[in-house]
């Protein structure tokens, strides 16, 4: 009797399993090609020959592969390393600042007692809710009227800390044990050696997380960067790579070798970080 | 019994200058902790709202002789250029209701497809799902761009394999829209899935087992037992995607830099026009304070609808 409902229940199982494992590999392949399909376009018209990229049928696998839309590009559109150069200055610093700036104040308000310590935070949270286009104005005239405009200082200084790194960081450092910080104060650790050589090195993994998200948020950026850089030799990739549409209006081999070096940091930075990326969303760390 | 008189332990007298010696020695580290981010939240947050409130309510002049005038900008802000600022709100609402929905569902079914899966293959999925997520909203746009070209766009190339008409994705008005929404519908909702495939590693296995039992099937399950466990997340995605949503910008103005008629005008695209273009301070502050009660309303509402439930 046992024996025969084992053997029962095994069968459906194995019936059911294949049953539901076709259609939900099928399912998945198919959801992934098209979600990638966008992607594997992007670096295949990047290698097509424009005078190939206009043509019925288009070629699915690039046939006619060459390095010549790049070579185009760094001698056409002859700004772009400067761009790059850009990107990399402004996210650099930023990401810089942004760490520092959120894990202090983070672990201030995790783990330090001071007069106003809740109204403040509570004050910071509250404009999480405010969408950043309500400060565009004020920001804005000030760039206009203080001769900041072309001035990569304009891109950075709004981006040294977030609200949502201040409550990144204080999420965590709230997990990490106060007998930890004591044991230091005994052990002689000044304020800021605690936080040193005992609160920043616990945090690594939320840091890595929010030094990862900052790092792509800002690459990507575009809607403040394209207002306030507004000469090409101060621009940055995303603000670049939008112009090259009207400057080489259908010459799309070069326009996607802009856009493929433009992406291709980040998809490199994600393929070797993966992990730390998808670990970093679980905390609540990015919208996207 | 008197030595013990609480009342009567002398209490030395402290003066204010000590107290505020004390007050700066019991607080003073916590204040510097925080002075450096806080600095940057006041100057570029918190200041700006407040200036960006006034100057809604001002008819604002960059070189001086800046005067108030009620809600003049509130009433521009639905007026200007025949109303077109009604419609950006009609497009985004569109925009938001379709994207919204359909990335919730697309998430939660990736989610739920790969959740039978190894450890491996899960990380894989979810991996291809997330690697368009860290691109640019431009480049993403600038592809779909190419893609939707009425004579050469891959699209076209598959819809005359079917032997169907070429269609004007991005230039006829009655598409146009659709077409946007159709690339952010076909690009996987990274963080929904992200968010969703954990929230459902993370309910009890033996909830399923004792469903089993009872002779439940796997859609029995998962509309029973999977979906009421992950309701939190569930409202933290929506609120999330919904926001993102109704500020949609990048994928628009690259796709259709000077868009298709008022068929493509977004609330931001809107904001931004109005500020950069047009210069105009006041109505560009109206339209953003807008923009900040519509967040502001939806996510309440969405936070009353989707929490009131029973906590498991």
């Amino acid at each position: 009797m046992a024996a025969e409902l084992v053997n029962v229940k095994g069968r459906t199982k194995a019936v059911s399993s294949i049953w539901w494992k076709v259609p939900l590999w099928l399912a998945l392949i198919i959801t992934t090609i098209i979600s990638l399909f966008p992607m594997y376009w992007l670096f295949v018209t990047a290698l097509t020959p424009t005078k190939d990229t206009i043509k019925i049928p288009p070629d699915i696998i690039p046939v006619n592969a060459s390095l010549d839309n790049f070579n185009r590009l760094f001698s056409q559109a002859k700004y772009y390393s400067n761009w790059a150069i850009n990107s990399f200055v402004i996210t650099i610093t930023i990401t810089v600042f942004h760490v520092a700036f959120d894990t202090l104040s983070g672990y201030a308000f995790a783990k330090k007692k001071f007069f106003g310590r809740n109204v403040l935070f509570w004050l910071v949270l509250s404009t999480l809710m405010i969408p950043p286009h309500v400060t565009l104005t004020p920001l804005y005239f000030v760039v206009q009227n203080f001769g900041l405009r072309d001035n990569l200082l304009a891109v950075i200084m709004p981006g040294t800390a977030s609200v949502f790194g201040i409550f990144l960081m204080r999420q965590f450092i709230q997990t990490l044990p106060t007998e930890l910080e004591e044991a230091g104060r005994i052990d002689g650790c000044s304020e800021w050696g605690v936080f040193w050589r005992i609160i920043a090195p616990l945090s690594k993994p939320a840091i890595g997380a929010l030094a990862i998200f900052t790092f792509v948020r800002y690459w990507n950026d575009y809607l403040w960067p394209s207002m306030v850089l507004i000469k090409a030799p101060s621009q940055t990739l995303p603000v670049g790579v939008a112009s090259l549409q009207t400057e080489f209006s259908t010459d799309y081999g070069l326009i996607f070798s802009g856009a493929s070096l433009a992406a291709l940091p980040m998809i490199i930075f994600f393929l070797l970080f993966q992990r730390y990326f998808l670990e970093g969303v679980r905390m609540g760390a990015l919208k996207g | 019994m008197a030595q013990f008189d609480v009342g009567k332990i002398p209490v030395r007298q402290v003066s204010t200058g000590q107290r505020i010696v004390l007050f700066f020695r019991k607080n003073s580290w916590g204040y510097a902790f925080v002075l450096p981010s806080m600095l940057t939240f006041a100057i570029f947050t918190f200041f700006p709202v407040i200036w960006s409130f006034i100057i809604s309510f001002q008819d604002f002049r960059p070189r001086g002789g800046t005067t108030w005038n009620g809600f003049d900008n509130y009433v521009k802000a639905f007026t200007t250029q025949n109303n077109v600022f009604v419609t950006a709100l009609k497009n985004t609402a569109y925009y938001a209701i379709l994207t919204v929905t359909a990335n919730i569902l697309i998430a939660l079914i990736l989610a739920s497809l790969i959740q039978p899966l190894n450890k491996y293959a899960q990380t894989f999925f979810r991996a291809a799902y997330y690697l368009p997520a860290v691109t640019s909203a431009v480049i993403i746009a600038v592809i779909w761009r190419w893609m939707f070209n009425t004579q050469w766009g891959f699209l076209n190339y598959l819809l005359s394999l079917f032997g169907a008409d070429a269609v004007r994705w991005l230039s006829d008005p009655d598409i146009a829209l659709n077409s946007i929404v159709l690339s952010t519908v076909f690009t996987a909702p990274a963080t929904g899935v992200v968010l969703f495939s954990a929230a459902m590693g993370s309910v009890p296995k033996d909830l399923y087992e004792a469903a089993e039992l009872e002779g439940a099937g796997p859609v029995r399950k998962w509309w029973s037992i999977t979906l009421p466990l992950i309701k939190s997340t569930t409202l933290y995605v929506v609120v999330l995607y919904t926001i993102a949503s109704f500020e949609v910008f990048e994928k628009v103005y690259v796709m259709v830099p000077s868009g298709v008629g008022d068929s493509t005008q977004t609330i931001v695209t809107q904001i931004y026009q109005m500020l950069y273009s047009n210069l105009n301070y006041g109505v560009a502050s109206a339209q953003a304070i807008v923009l900040f009660l519509i967040i502001a309303t939806i996510s309440v509402f969405q936070f009353k609808f989707l929490r009131s439930d029973v906590e498991y």
